[in-house]
């Protein structure tokens, strides 16, 4: 492999491998935090150790939510010096100003949270778990806004030999970046959703404190019913923000190569790249991907051909990825609407095989949230920002491939690993429930003293 | 030209920040397995700062930010150049990290010994490397318009090295007086003890640094021409005396405020120096980098500096507020009674 996909395929290491961490960090924050707030109004114990064990999953998860983050931020530097100095101008503030008005205030208020169950009043420690979660989302919002602008390029001109940022409030408002900006940060609420209802079917097939997780798998089922009809829906946007800024990677979403009024979308095709056409299409419904392109069902689609063959993303990835990614998006929908339904009438526990398919379900809005990714970035090949730098012109000129592929393996070790570190001790936990005695974590120090 | 300067000012002081207060953390981690003699103590050790470590590193992020927003040709260049060096620290950072969340959750000894030689190492590491990047950021780069013709090993000269020692000095014997502080009774006295034995090291190594900066670097070109700025490493040195000074009087506390100045005025020393230069070239003087040649544009740094004169105040005042409702000592019951620390 040359530098370039030595480059790309660490980023993508690490960016996915942060990713695993990150959408349980934005959603369980959130669910955390309601869970201490009925605590707080109600004075009900059940909700206090609630909060104090999805509370304890959080804090193992969020760990290495925070440490990868660093890796990225170096990462601009160290393998994409050209890209960084080309657009720095524009790019760097978005990742500067999450550090100043969002890192600064997750990282401070989960130390008041962690440590302060008795140093702080009943509210102020509420206060903290908010702002972490507030804290959490306003970071993906200024970092999605800087991988919007790698989507959708705005409020710059070409000068001085690079990108210079001439209107912020375009930056700010680049609908490219806050639909980004709500997909993803939906997604990971279901992810949370799941996690929370997985975890809690596990204990209830067991028949262990059914109370207590009878009301976590209802907290989770309505939190994700919720998110679910909002990742459709901006979902269901950003299909229309990508035909429009992007169409082509809408076209390789797609798999469409002839560009065409009235498109159909296929339910069952395969991309045939090397001729240019698609093996098979076929269950065709009528001009509905003019409508999922443009909201309107007479609207012209491109299709690849509409572009030179340099321009074009790798069809096969783009278009498995997205359909995996949506296959698996109404699989959830179905699934937390039964949830739902159920655990409104009370009877999750008399549906054994529903919660035995919610636990193993665990992975699947994981697996969503990291196709998701592979869409937004393998799509937007061969660009490094869109239309305007290529990602082979982006990477840094003064680094080796030894140093690459040394750096490469030293990630992939210790990444896997802390991974494996980290899921064991979730599982650990989760499998613990709420009750169980953990004083043997400080018995050897008891003997001690 | 106005907002350059701002920056470079902002710049250094994230630096210098980050340095004062990650510095106590990575001095605690580097004297924990010593100073803590049993799993109590050293827990003990890690909940002095267990809240406020987070929020420490984040200065860090911010000061990677800022000098990405601010000077990216600098910080395109820097980080690609030390690039081993980076990827050493990232590694050491990232496993420091997940140490005090990992270390508690399983009963065993072992497990325990493991993260505690893994926090040693992961403390270490970057004390050392920062010292040892910024000491060739001050003997400057052997860059020109070719590139970059420095490697690792490179970076590894004697006055690199110097500094590197410098810093991990500096962070030891602020962590030391951090923990007597913050800790009572044996281990205070212990933390105190070793704060003292470090501290005549750190004032020959800092002596040395001051003399070798002359023929390795041309830091003293600034004071030479504006003989007041003396006044800053005049302070630095002071500090660094009161702190064995206060010591010496039984006040810790004053030690350890000492001791955060010396830090910030250390790295005010070295940046005044560099002024107006990020990185300057051994090889061609048309090469360095400089807070001119590599900034952003003057509308991205105006932007910049509207929004860091508003939030910055915001996070200090809100880190005061945190230190203070944690500025209790850590009692060897307080660990073990309270189910919630590490």
């Amino acid at each position: 492999m040359d530098l370039v996909e030595l480059s790309r395929l660490q980023f993508a290491v690490t960016s996915l491998f942060h990713f695993i961490f990150v959408p349980l960090t934005l959603g369980l924050s959130i669910l955390v935090a309601i869970m201490e707030t009925c605590y707080v109004r109600t004075g009900n114990e059940l909700y206090l150790r609630m909060t104090k064990f999805w509370g304890k999953l959080f804090l193992i998860n969020f760990a290495l939510g925070i440490v990868t983050g660093i890796t990225l931020e170096f990462q601009f530097g160290m393998n994409w010096a050209e890209y960084s100095r080309y657009v720095g101008d524009i790019f760097g503030a978005p990742l500067a100003i999450e550090a100043t008005v969002a890192f600064f205030l997750e990282s401070v208020f989960i130390g008041v949270w962690i440590f302060g169950w008795n140093k702080v009043s009943k509210r102020i420690h509420l206060m903290s778990i908010w702002i972490v979660a507030f804290a959490s989302t306003l970071s993906a919002l200024w970092i999605l806004l800087a991988n919007g602008w790698m989507q959708h390029p705005v409020g710059f001109v070409l000068r001085n030999g690079r990108a210079e940022m001439v209107d912020f409030m375009a930056m700010l408002t680049n609908s490219y970046g806050l639909l980004k900006f709500s997909h993803t940060v939906v997604s990971g609420y279901v992810l949370a959703a799941f996690f929370v209802m997985g975890i809690s079917a596990w204990h209830l097939l067991r028949k262990s404190n059914p109370d207590f997780f009878k009301t976590s798998f209802r907290m989770g089922a309505v939190f994700g019913l919720i998110s679910i009809f909002l990742v459709i829906l901006s979902g269901d946007y950003t299909a229309v923000v990508v035909a429009d800024a992007q169409p082509v990677k809408f076209a390789a979403m797609e798999s469409v190569w002839e560009t065409q009024a009235g498109a159909g979308m296929n339910l069952v095709t395969w991309p045939d790249t090397a001729n240019e056409r698609n093996y098979v299409e076929s269950m065709t419904i009528p001009k509905f991907l003019s409508y999922l392109a443009y909201h309107n069902t007479d609207a012209v689609v491109q299709g690849m051909k509409a572009f030179p063959k340099e321009d074009r993303p790798p069809v096969l990835p783009v278009f498995l990825s997205f359909r995996a990614m949506v296959g698996m998006g109404f699989y959830m929908t179905f699934l937390v609407i039964l949830a739902v339904f159920v655990s409104w009438r009370g009877t999750i526990e008399k549906h054994p095989l529903l919660l035995r398919i919610l636990l193993y379900s665990i992975p699947i809005p994981y697996l969503a949230n990291q196709l998701g990714w592979i869409v937004a970035e393998v799509g937007r090949q061969p660009w490094i920002v869109y239309g305007v730098l290529r990602t082979s012109d982006a990477v840094s000129t003064s680094v080796s491939v030894a140093q690459v592929t040394g750096s490469l393996i030293g990630f992939t070790l210790l990444y896997g690993l802390l991974g494996f570190i980290d899921i064991y001790l979730l599982i650990k936990f989760a499998r613990m429930g709420p009750d169980e005695d953990v004083s043997f974590l400080i018995q050897s120090a008891r003997k001690e003293a | 030209m106005v907002f350059q300067i701002t920056w470079f000012v902002l710049w250094g002081v994230l630096w210098a920040v980050y340095f004062m207060l990650d510095g106590f953390v990575l001095g605690s981690g580097m004297l924990h397995r010593f100073l803590g003699r049993n799993d109590t103590e050293r827990r003990v050790i890690i909940n002095t700062f267990g809240p406020v470590w987070d929020g420490n590193e984040v200065w860090l992020i911010t000061a990677g930010g800022a000098t990405f927003a601010a000077f990216p040709t600098t910080y395109a260049l820097m980080f690609s150049y030390l690039y081993t060096a980076l990827l050493l620290l990232l590694f050491a950072l990232i496993v420091r990290g997940v140490c005090f969340e990992f270390r508690g959750k399983i009963g065993s000894e072992q497990w325990k010994g493991v993260w505690d030689w893994a926090i040693l190492v992961a403390s270490f590491i970057p004390a050392l490397l920062f010292g040892v990047a910024f000491g060739n950021i001050f003997q400057g780069f052997p860059m020109d318009a070719a590139g970059y013709h420095g490697s690792f090993l490179s970076l590894l000269n004697p006055f690199g090295l110097l500094t590197g020692a410098l810093f991990v000095l500096l962070f030891l014997v602020h962590g030391a007086l951090y923990l007597t502080v913050k800790t009572e009774g044996d281990l205070s006295d212990r933390a105190l003890a070793t704060a003292n034995r470090f501290w005549p090291v750190l004032l020959v190594v800092a002596a040395l640094f001051l003399a070798a900066a002359y023929p390795a670097t041309r830091l003293y070109d600034n004071y030479l021409s504006v003989p007041i700025l003396l006044a800053v490493p005049l302070l630095a040195v002071g500090s660094l005396l009161t702190i064995r000074v206060s010591t010496a009087k039984g006040k810790p506390l004053t030690a350890f405020a000492a001791s955060c100045f010396t830090i910030l005025l250390v790295v005010a020393t070295g940046l005044i120096g560099l002024f107006p230069n990020l990185i300057p070239s051994t090889l061609d003087p048309a090469s360095s980098l400089t807070i001119y040649n590599s900034s952003s544009s003057p509308y991205t740094l105006k932007i910049m500096t509207a929004i860091a004169l508003v939030f910055v105040p915001i996070v200090i005042a809100y880190k005061i507020w945190v230190y203070r409702v944690f500025r209790a000592k850590i009692r060897l019951q307080d660990v073990l009674e309270d189910e919630h620390s590490y």
